[in-house]
């Protein structure tokens, strides 16, 4: 019973993945399309690359900066909700935004000084541009419980650490994911601006398409970027049907 | 036995509870009850500490719950608030299982507590254990939140409002419910709630608040006929004969031999018998009750089977556990001199009639009612 529910939930992001899967490897249809799209290109598919090795990449960039961005914003969302940050709370939320009021391509050009070209100070802009909707959505979660189940849990002798985990994390899932999908959607379209510092990714053929003026390349690149956002936006919305408690 | 003693709550220049002293003794139900802001939630949230004094001490048993670490506190005392405090992210078999969950009790032992805990307050555990909050109405809801504040057996229970987001007619059951739950449990329950009705019901003492400061606390009878000052007067209001019947249970009052009869034809020859009282009962075969029959009608020449009035028992009838309040109330709307009184499965078990709440209003009421208001302008 449960598990046929299960294989129905899990059952159209895995078509959908493996149907990804299949496009991004399928340079022959890529070729095909796009000479026809564009008869005057030549060559019409992005050269530094196949556009799986692109995508691989890409994947790479967004899924290290969001593993570091959950990673920290996550337990800086709870610590602000805490007696012992709670004096933080506002200081934390302004200075994560203006980590995203800064235009990812303005840390890059200030991050090359200190850590380079390539994929670090691309991690590291992305990092800091998906902070926030993660902290200010784990605060917003966590702050939304209604009141009356807080006083029920402490008043029934809850420790903190026990209304966290079973009460304020649970039933604030739904917020909390919320802010961690847009964080992840929205690093997949900037981190396309990586490839103009050598961070490769789907960037790349957008910048190079610019550069030498080839809208095949910009094609190839933006296409599969948007595709990639929108697969991503799916499974993290199943994933959020499977954990959120019904009652969140 | 907790005692309270100058306990006292400020928060910036507003003194919420002002030097506060009481006792109450073990197995008694203290109702704390005042208009809003008089400070009877945060008394009774300082004594699990969800709300710190500034000043004064809480006793339980002797002991300052000071000198506990408050989640220590928190789980031997019970707690239920109203419905909206349920957790609705858990069934509500794990609702009633937290503290004993807190307490790290075994598997088997929370399981059979949540069932036995149930069946207490009225839900059968197999139709109710897996379902969630959002699923029950909201007199079952507060069923469930008494049931999770008993769960581990707690010697002193705090209730807050537990039964004030449900309509009255609910919310006069699970009084009645509660007050027979407390009969067989003896707990020590300290209560809050702005329903004077329900203080006069359910208390053994009323500790009757205003502005942070106790104004009296006192039996629900002595609070009725001696009350302490025009306030006190005011607040319990002009109705306290009506009041009093709040007192009384149908239990205690009741006649149990009155006639019945299991067919239309033997209920009918019971109604218009020799030295009858012109009715007679219809039950089941179980003792259920179904209606009544008129002498008047069958000796009119209707057939017994229509003479028969079908009622629908819950309208037409209280509960054992009802108050005499609640069974005039219903006589009254009904223009019947009595009513049956039914179980909890509908089984005819006497009537209660106007002339017992004659016989409980006359037992000194009268002279209190005539008696001159306390003078206002001495208490203002």
């Amino acid at each position: 019973m449960t598990r046929r529910i299960l294989l129905r939930r899990l059952l159209p992001p895995g078509i959908a993945v493996v149907a990804f899967a299949w496009l991004v490897s399928a340079q022959w249809l890529w070729a095909r399309v796009l000479a026809t799209l564009y008869p005057d290109e030549a060559p019409v598919l992005f050269p530094a690359g196949t556009l799986a090795q692109l995508t691989v990449r890409h994947l790479q960039l967004v899924g290290i900066s969001s593993a570091i961005t959950i990673a920290i914003g996550l337990p800086l969302g709870i610590w602000a909700t805490r007696p012992s940050g709670r004096a933080f709370r506002e200081v934390i939320v302004a200075a994560v935004d203006v980590g995203q009021t800064f235009p990812p391509v303005a840390v890059l050009a200030l991050a090359m000084p200190l850590l380079g070209l390539g994929a670090l100070p691309t991690i590291f802009a992305l990092f800091l541009y998906g902070l926030f909707p993660v902290v200010s959505g784990t605060i917003a979660g966590i702050e939304g419980v209604p009141r009356p189940i807080v006083d029920a849990a402490r008043g029934m002798g809850m420790g903190r650490g026990q209304l966290l985990v079973r009460v304020e994390l649970p039933l604030g899932s739904r917020v909390i994911l919320a802010g961690i999908r847009t964080s992840v959607i929205v690093n997949v379209g900037t981190a396309t601006v990586g490839a103009a510092f050598g961070a490769g990714g789907l960037g790349g053929p957008i910048v190079g398409g610019l550069l030498v003026q080839n809208m095949a390349f910009i094609t190839e690149g933006a296409v599969t970027a948007a595709l990639l956002a929108i697969l991503l936006d799916a499974l993290l919305s199943a994933l959020e049907g499977s954990v959120v408690p019904a009652a969140a | 036995m907790i005692q309270l003693e100058q306990l006292t709550k400020r928060y910036d220049d507003r003194l919420a509870v002002d030097h506060l002293s009481l006792e109450v003794p073990d197995g008694r139900v203290c109702v704390l009850i005042g208009p809003s802001g008089c400070g009877k939630t945060t008394t009774l949230r300082m004594i699990n500490r969800l709300v710190e004094p500034t000043g004064g001490r809480i006793l339980i048993d002797g002991r300052d719950t000071a000198s506990l670490p408050a989640e220590e506190l928190r789980r031997s005392l019970g707690y239920a608030i109203q419905s909206v405090g349920l957790f609705p992210h858990l069934t509500v078999a794990e609702n009633v299982a937290t503290v004993p969950r807190l307490l790290r009790w075994d598997k088997q032992r929370i399981r059979q507590r949540v069932r036995e805990m149930l069946a207490l307050v009225g839900l059968e555990p197999d139709d109710y254990e897996a379902s969630y909050p959002r699923q029950l109405s909201g007199g079952e809801a507060q069923r469930v939140g008494v049931a999770r504040a008993l769960a581990a057996d707690p010697p002193v229970l705090l209730m807050d409002e537990p039964f004030g987001a449900v309509d009255p007619l609910t919310r006069g059951r699970l009084q009645g419910e509660f007050a027979r739950i407390q009969r067989e449990l003896r707990k020590t329950v300290v209560f809050v709630t702005h329903d004077v009705d329900e203080a006069i019901r359910l208390a053994d003492l009323i500790a009757i608040m205003r502005d942070g400061r106790l104004v009296q606390y006192d039996t629900p009878e002595r609070v009725l006929d001696h009350p302490a000052d025009g306030f006190v007067h005011d607040f319990v209001g002009v109705d306290r004969a009506l009041k009093r019947l709040g007192r009384v249970r149908v239990a205690d009052v009741m006649r149990t031999d009155v006639p019945h009869a299991a067919t239309p034809d033997a209920a009918a020859a019971l109604a218009r018998g020799e030295g009858g009282a012109g009715y007679a009962y219809l039950v089941d075969n179980d003792g259920r009750l179904l209606g009544w029959v008129d002498a008047r009608m069958v000796r009119e020449g209707w057939p017994c089977e229509e003479a028969v009035t079908r009622v629908r028992v819950a309208e037409a009838s209280v509960g054992v556990d009802a108050t005499l309040k609640e069974a005039l109330s219903r006589m009254l709307g009904f223009g019947f001199r009595a009513i049956p009184v039914v179980d909890a499965a509908d089984v005819l078990l006497g009537e209660v009639g106007l002339n017992a709440v004659e016989a409980a209003t006359e037992a000194g009421s009268r002279a209190s009612e005539l008696r001159e208001r306390p003078s206002d302008e001495a208490s203002r």
